[in-house]
C-alpha cells in the first residue's frame, strides 16, 4: 500500500493507494495520527479513492483517527469510498459515524 | 477442493484474498457476497496471526475450501496452543473504539462458525456460507 500526505490550504490530505490489511495498516496509522497531531492541524481528509480493500485493522485506524481528531478539535473526514470499503464500514455500522464525502473538493469544503 | 498453506506473515494475506475471490467467482457468488466472504476469511487468518501466533511470522496456516450446490466452506488450521472459543466474542458495536471488529465481521458474514482444538494438532476453524442464487457453480 502507498501512503502520501500533502497540504491543501489548512488541510492535510492523506492519499492511500492499494489494499489495507494487517500488513499495511500500521503505515496508514502512522500517517493519520501524525497529520492529526501536527501543530495547528485543523482538518484531516483521508483519500480512499484508490483503496480497493480495507479490513478491521484499517477501520480501527480510522476510528482511532476520528477519536483523536475530536479530542484535538480537528475536523476529520474520509472521501472517495469504493464499494468494498463502503460495505465494510456498513458492516461495522460506522457509515453514519464518519463524515464521508464523495470527493476531495467536497471533503475540503464541508 | 482447493487447499493452500501460508506462513503466518501478514504479507501473504493478499494471496489468501486472491484465492478466496477466485473461488467465489467460480461458484458464481455476487460481487457483494464475494467481497464479504473475502473479508471473513482474511479476518480469520489475521486473528490466527495476531492472537494464536502472537505475531510470530514463522508458523503456518492451512486454508481449505470446498463447495457444494448451496454452500461454500472454509476450514482454517493452525498449529498454535488451544484457543478458548468462549473468549472469541464480537464487541458491542455501540462502543466507538478501535479494534475487536474482526470477529464481528466473521460471525455476521458466515452462516456457521465453529472453533475446535485437536490435541497435538492445533486449532481448526470451520466457516460455512450458504449461497443464494439460481444456478450455482460447484468446485469438485
Amino acid at each position: 500500500m502507498e501512503v502520501r500526505t500533502r497540504k491543501v490550504g489548512v488541510a492535510s490530505v492523506i492519499d492511500l493507494k492499494g489494499q489495507i490489511d494487517l500488513s499495511s495498516s500500521s503505515k496508514m496509522r502512522t500517517a493519520v495520527l501524525e497529520a492529526i497531531k501536527a501543530k495547528g492541524a485543523l482538518r484531516v481528509a483521508v483519500n480512499l479513492t484508490e483503496v480497493s480493500y480495507i479490513d478491521s485493522s484499517g477501520i480501527a485506524t480510522l476510528v482511532e483517527g476520528l477519536q483523536l481528531a475530536r479530542a484535538r478539535s480537528c475536523h476529520f473526514v474520509i472521501f472517495g469510498l469504493q464499494q468494498a470499503p463502503r460495505e465494510v464500514l456498513e458492516l461495522a455500522r460506522l457509515d453514519k459515524v464518519f463524515e464521508i464525502r464523495v470527493d476531495e473538493r467536497e471533503a475540503l469544503d464541508s | 477442493m482447493i487447499e493452500i498453506k501460508i506462513s503466518s506473515d501478514p504479507k501473504f494475506l493478499t494471496i489468501v484474498r486472491a484465492m478466496v475471490g477466485k473461488v467465489c467467482e467460480l461458484v458464481e457468488c455476487s460481487v457483494e457476497e464475494k467481497n464479504k466472504i473475502i473479508l471473513a476469511v482474511d479476518e480469520a487468518c489475521s486473528n490466527i496471526m495476531k492472537h494464536t501466533y502472537h505475531g510470530d511470522l514463522g508458523q503456518s496456516i492451512e486454508i481449505r475450501c470446498e463447495s457444494a450446490r448451496d454452500k461454500i466452506e472454509f476450514v482454517l488450521k493452525d498449529c498454535g496452543p488451544p484457543i478458548d472459543p468462549g473468549k472469541i466474542k464480537p464487541r458491542p458495536l455501540d462502543e466507538l473504539r478501535p479494534g475487536g471488529l474482526g470477529t464481528h465481521f466473521i460471525r455476521t458474514i458466515m452462516d456457521e462458525v465453529k472453533y475446535e482444538h485437536v490435541a497435538g494438532c492445533g486449532n481448526t476453524l470451520r466457516m460455512v456460507k450458504f449461497l443464494h442464487r439460481n444456478n450455482p457453480g460447484e468446485l469438485t
